[in-house]
């Protein structure tokens, strides 16, 4: 691109907040109730972290990697791509993390959810915020209960409760598994950011919470 | 009847005057102002529609339906030139689905975009037809000169087989200016698409009067800054002078500082609002302000 330097964020928005947030009305539309089953899967991988039986490291990584495909899939490239061709680019990241998060669970003992240092308590507030708070803030912003974002249905929670949920995990391929979650919580805030959306800050918070615990264990080593 | 000298002057200036100004029926609104794509003669409503963001709603379909209102005020007001590119999402769509509910009007002037690396330009000219539903583009542009060399050789050799019927290029917020000129100097283009409103006035030095020069079409775009400069002006009074062009708003305050270049053939405004886009039309009926008006109004704008 010439002249890239006169481009403003501005320049790159091709949609109305409007046409956004009643994207989220249409999908949460289109797939009742199945909120119901992804917010009980994540209340569930709550409790399996908190429990930590045999296997959870599989079954936990297991119910995020279908749910990042689902993501990817459903909302990102059959839905969000129709009206940001960029994200047609980006929808397959997250079958990539599903992709990640299958390996890392699959393979015994690579994947286990056992840390309790300070990163993994910050982890287990992002996690919940991600599955309780998020699909609360609608009226905190004007906008209506139908255009709630829910875990395991619109990114941002579910990007929000992984990057929780992995703060509290040790194993081989946990490096590998940051990167995606943490890149799409930029994205999706710059582009609240820049439609003037006072929301943007949310998922920055949250992916800067992240980026703070895992400094803060690297210190802490 | 004798044909003086004075009355061949008088009825040849009716002549012209009735091509740019149409005659209505009494108590009909006013037809929209008219202006001639120079290369051919043809006659354009001076207000055209854009569809940068708005018209950019995806699958959603009372917002489809939105627009489709949108498209059909805008032919009721006599509107005829709607532009869009691919690189504005879903709009091509939107637009097709608004042209097929509304039977596919006839007087339609379709300006599109090419913008894609240069050896798949054909292959998106093509999928933006099948978009739209049409046999074809009027004109079809290079976005903002993106690949412009291979694109125009593309355009130029589409034109010559009667598979679209003008030629153009695009730039916006005044950004290559220089390569533009370079390219409006060197090429037959039948059009240029340019910004230009009362404080973006950049194109008023060499562009806008090259193009009168070189016999070219100029589509001005963002002529309410993305509705920036609107909302901007929004909170303020408009001056009671504006009365004097027949401004009602700042909306038409602003259209007819951009229709009063000579050189303008087409603005394009943006809207997702049937009301808007009726007072869009409106705005290039009803007199123009001369120079020293224009001046009196980029002042005002500037002073604010």
């Amino acid at each position: 691109m010439s002249e890239w330097w006169t481009y403003r964020l501005e320049d790159f928005l091709l949609f109305s907040p409007r046409v956004y947030w009643r994207m989220f009305e249409l999908h949460n539309a289109a797939f009742w109730p199945l909120q119901l089953l992804t917010l009980a899967a994540g209340l569930a991988m709550m409790l399996l972290v908190a429990r930590r039986p045999r296997d959870h490291g599989l079954w936990i990584a297991l119910v995020l990697a279908a749910l990042f495909a689902f993501v990817g899939w459903s909302f990102l490239w059959n839905r969000y791509a129709a009206i940001n061709w960029a994200i047609a680019y980006v929808a397959p990241a997250f079958g990539l993390q599903a992709l990640l998060l299958a390996i890392g669970g699959a393979a015994h003992g690579r994947l286990t959810f056992d840390r309790r240092d300070m990163a993994g308590r910050l982890g287990l507030l992002i996690m919940a915020v991600g599955l309780v708070v998020y699909p609360l803030v609608p009226p905190l912003f004007a906008r209506p209960w139908a255009s709630a974002e829910v875990f395991g249905i619109a990114p941002d929670p579910t990007a929000i409760a992984a990057l929780g949920v992995l703060l509290t995990a040790s194993g081989g391929l946990i490096p590998l598994l940051f990167p995606i979650p943490l890149l799409w919580l930029l994205l999706s805030g710059l582009t609240l950011h820049t439609m003037g959306d006072p929301q943007a800050w949310l998922p920055l918070l949250a992916a800067g919470t992240t980026i703070a615990a895992l400094a803060l264990r690297r210190i802490a080593r | 009847m004798i044909i003086t000298r004075r009355t061949f002057v008088k009825a040849a200036a009716g002549s012209a005057a009735a091509l740019v100004l149409p005659e209505t029926a009494p108590g009909a609104p006013p037809a929209p102002l008219m202006r001639a794509v120079p290369s051919s003669g043809e006659m354009l409503p001076a207000v055209g529609l854009g569809t940068w963001i708005t018209f950019n709603v995806g699958d959603d379909p009372v917002l489809r339906d939105e627009c489709a209102d949108v498209i059909a005020a805008f032919f009721e007001a006599g509107g005829r030139m709607i532009d869009s590119s691919p690189m504005y999402g879903s709009s091509q769509s939107v637009i097709g689905y608004g042209l097929e509910k509304l039977g596919r009007p006839e007087a339609l002037f379709s300006a599109e975009k090419v913008w894609t690396s240069a050896a798949d330009g054909p292959a998106e000219i093509e999928q933006s037809r099948r978009f739209w539903g049409v046999p074809r583009f009027d004109l079809v542009q290079v976005h903002n000169l993106v690949g412009w060399e291979t694109h125009l050789e593309t355009l130029f050799a589409m034109k010559a087989d009667g598979r679209i019927r003008y030629v153009g290029i695009t730039t916006s917020e005044g950004r290559r200016h220089d390569l533009f000129e370079q390219i409006m100097r060197a090429h037959p283009l039948d059009f240029v698409q340019l910004t230009y409103n009362v404080v973006d006035r950049e194109a008023e030095e060499r562009l806008l009067p090259l193009a009168a020069e070189r016999g070219m079409a100029v589509i001005v775009n963002r002529p309410f800054r993305q509705g920036a400069l609107t909302q901007q002006l929004e909170g303020e009074t408009l001056p009671d002078w504006a009365a004097e062009i027949g401004a009602g708003s700042w909306a038409q305050f602003i259209l007819k500082f951009i229709l009063s270049q000579p050189s303008v053939t087409v603005a394009i405004p943006a809207t997702t609002r049937v009301d808007h886009v009726r007072e869009n039309v409106t705005a290039a009926t009803g007199p123009l302000p001369d120079a020293a008006m224009r001046d009196r109004m980029a002042a005002y704008v500037r002073d604010l």
